[in-house]
């Protein structure tokens, strides 16, 4: 049984765009393992050490500022970190090692696609954001325009990225700590929610970026490690590494060039512009740039996320071909010797996670396997924030108190956030443990680049844009995204059990359609528009440019 | 802000060329990642066999050098971005903060 768990798990990795890569690693029905005290030990000092640092932090997290955005007071280079332990999660370390490790190349492929949103969010987004915004990207979307139906949409949005993603990664803490620390899947799910409650309740944005510099430190450090150890192996001649990969893999020299992956060019586009520009709609990505004292900083904290995020992506290519060599063939690490390579125990997956045993033994082992789970700490953190803050900030504060909230209240609104989105994160990830939860990281993404990124970029570069026209045009752009998840081969054959070849929709992500959708939608529901508001957004748009392109009036740095 | 700081820097030079180096600058660079990655995409889309051509006498293929260099070359895009804003629009902005007030 097992043993068909895992040919169904590989089948389904290599068939599919494995669009749960982006997030929420899709470990399939993994096996309860013996209980691993050394990683246990390992995660228990990190959780201590980032508790510590909850501790210090809730004795500064008074003020809104504070909570939301670490009081601007985070360096380019700190940001850049955290930015990138925001952005490297679970899945990227151990879906793209186990996609490298399963077909080669087209893992190689897949970063790139990662990679390639962070220049654009750099030329379009990172600069104003910081100079429009205070404390979520609806600050900015909705800076010209009528309050309540852009910070509506922009919470939405928000919100249903928020929990697609927390879903996808919940489910993978749950399937990776049943594996790595031999605990049972509830447990961990619960572990997971109890702790990002925690850090967000108390510490807030200062706890949170800490908590995501230190695990980026740590996957850096310990993804480093295990390349080296792999190179060193073989002279650091990746042409010896390579070589020996195409002597012991199945696919041989195929391993080396591009395979299956990109077969369909219309395909491999649309899944192209959703990871590019979903990027630049991510909440909680998009908050971190407020946690920065200027534009230049927020510029540069870019600079250096992309820098750590692509050398990480070099890593993990590295640590794919690794394992190939040294775990694919070792019988410790297989259910079935005869079935070298496919039978690896717990899936693709965790070809990383046995590579750390076989170049470091027990010890290295429990260290990565802490990373892991410390990995997704971070990630469920900055969503949990990102999501408490659209309800406080954009629909308690702005929407029903009318910018008036009091800010002791408004605090305690996102405080009580926090805590229900953590329960109802538990709940979720132990409601669909037994689903097939990879469609949901590609729904995130195709929503941010179809409706957040749409309103985001027309409000800020086309005066022309108004109230109505973003917000009819930012929910067609969510609808036609949904609409393009639901009808595709992913969730119409693969979830809910239709015939192949059904799907009304044969893309894997609908971002060439919605995408468009958005853009046309907002385009001519605004050149349509005659209201008096209307007028009036169209009038606002001289300040919010002189603002946008100088910072001057932006919200700086608050005092410590 | 009031509508008057807008027309005071509005009627700054430094300000017109401010928007228009930066928003050359970045139109030219985004170009260039839409070329770089879509161009990476579509070749392999229609022309899969041409990245596994072997360079060298081992395993080598054109396509691990290619996938490296455009991992590396998306990192030297922002780096020339945020290079030049350092330089020069950090400068330019200061200016027009300066003379505004």
């Amino acid at each position: 049984m097992s043993r068909l768990k895992t040919l169904l798990t590989t089948a389904f990795l290599s068939a599919l765009p494995t669009l749960a890569l982006a997030a929420g690693p899709d470990a399939g029905q993994t096996q309860q393992q013996a209980t691993n005290w050394t990683a246990i030990g390992m995660f228990v000092a990190f959780v201590l050490f980032t508790l510590g640092i909850t501790y210090w932090a809730a004795k500064q997290s008074r003020s809104a500022a504070q909570f939301y955005t670490a009081g601007g007071g985070i360096t380019g280079f700190q940001n850049g970190l955290a930015i990138a332990g925001d952005y490297m999660s679970a899945a990227s370390f151990l879906g793209i090692s186990g996609l490298v490790y399963m077909s080669g190349y087209d893992g190689l492929i897949y970063s790139v696609g990662f990679l390639v949103g962070w220049p654009i969010v750099t030329f379009m987004i990172a600069e104003p954001l910081r100079n429009l915004g205070k404390f979520t990207f609806a600050d900015v979307a909705s800076f010209r325009f009528g309050q309540t139906p852009i910070r509506v949409l922009a919470a939405i949005g928000t919100l249903v990225v928020v929990a697609f993603y927390l879903i996808a990664q919940m489910v993978g803490a749950g399937q990776l700590i049943k594996v790595l620390f031999g605990l049972p899947y509830n447990y961990a799910v619960v572990v997971v929610g109890v702790l990002m409650i925690v850090y967000v309740t108390f510490g807030g944005m200062v706890a949170t970026t800490w908590v995501q510099i230190i695990k980026a430190v740590l996957l850096l450090s310990g993804a480093t490690f295990m390349s080296v150890m792999v190179l060193a192996h073989y002279g650091f001649s990746p042409e010896a590494l390579f070589a020996e990969a195409v002597k012991i893999h199945p696919k041989h020299e195929a391993i080396m060039s591009p395979g299956g992956l990109v077969s369909n060019p219309i395909s491999a586009v649309s899944l192209g512009l959703a990871l590019m520009f979903g990027t630049a709609g991510l909440p909680h990505i998009l908050m971190r740039f407020f946690t920065v004292k200027d534009a230049q900083a927020a510029r540069k904290s870019v600079f250096y996320a992309t820098g750590f995020i692509g050398y990480f992506y070099i890593l993990t290519f590295i640590i794919g071909f690794g394992a190939i060599v040294l775990v694919s063939a070792n019988p410790d690490y297989l259910t079935d010797a005869t079935k070298p390579l496919l039978s690896i125990r717990g899936g693709s997956n965790m070809a990383a996670i046995h590579l750390a045993d076989a170049v470091g033994g027990e010890a290295f082992l429990g260290f990565i396997s802490a990373v892991a789970f410390a990995t997704i700490l971070a990630v469920v953190s900055g969503l949990t924030l990102s999501g408490a803050s659209a309800i406080s900030h954009d629909i308690y504060a702005t929407v029903m108190k009318g910018g008036k909230a009091n800010e002791a209240d408004e605090i305690r609104v996102s405080k009580m956030s926090t805590v229900v989105l953590g329960i109802i994160a538990v709940a979720l990830g132990i409601a669909f443990e037994k689903q097939n939860v990879a469609f949901m990281v590609g729904l995130a993404f195709a929503i941010a680049a179809s409706a957040n990124f749409p309103v985001l970029l027309m409000s800020l570069k086309w005066k022309g844009c108004t109230t109505r026209g973003a917000v009819i045009g930012g929910f067609l752009g969510l609808a036609a995204a949904t609409f393009g998840v639901i009808f595709s081969p992913s969730v119409w054959e693969a979830v809910m059990g239709n015939p192949k070849g059904s799907a009304l929709i044969q893309l894997s992500n609908p971002a060439i359609f919605s995408m468009p959708i958005a853009f046309i939608g907002i385009w001519i529901f605004s050149l349509l528009d005659g209201s008096a508001r209307a007028q009036a957004d169209k009038d606002g748009y001289e300040d919010q440019y002189i603002r946008s392109e100088t910072g001057i009036g932006a919200a700086g740095a608050s005092a410590h | 802000m009031s509508s008057d700081i807008a027309k005071k820097v509005r009627a700054n030079p430094k300000f017109a060329e401010l928007v228009s180096t930066r928003n050359s600058l970045g139109m030219k660079l985004t170009i260039a990642t839409l070329v770089l990655y879509y161009g990476f995409i579509l070749l392999i889309a229609f022309d899969p066999k041409l990245l596994g051509t072997k360079i060298g006498a081992g395993v080598m293929t054109l396509g691990m050098p290619v996938g490296l260099v455009v991992i590396i070359l998306s990192f030297v895009i922002v780096g020339i971005y945020v290079k030049k804003a350092n330089a020069s629009f950090d400068q330019l902005t200061k200016q027009i903060v300066e003379e505004t007030k």
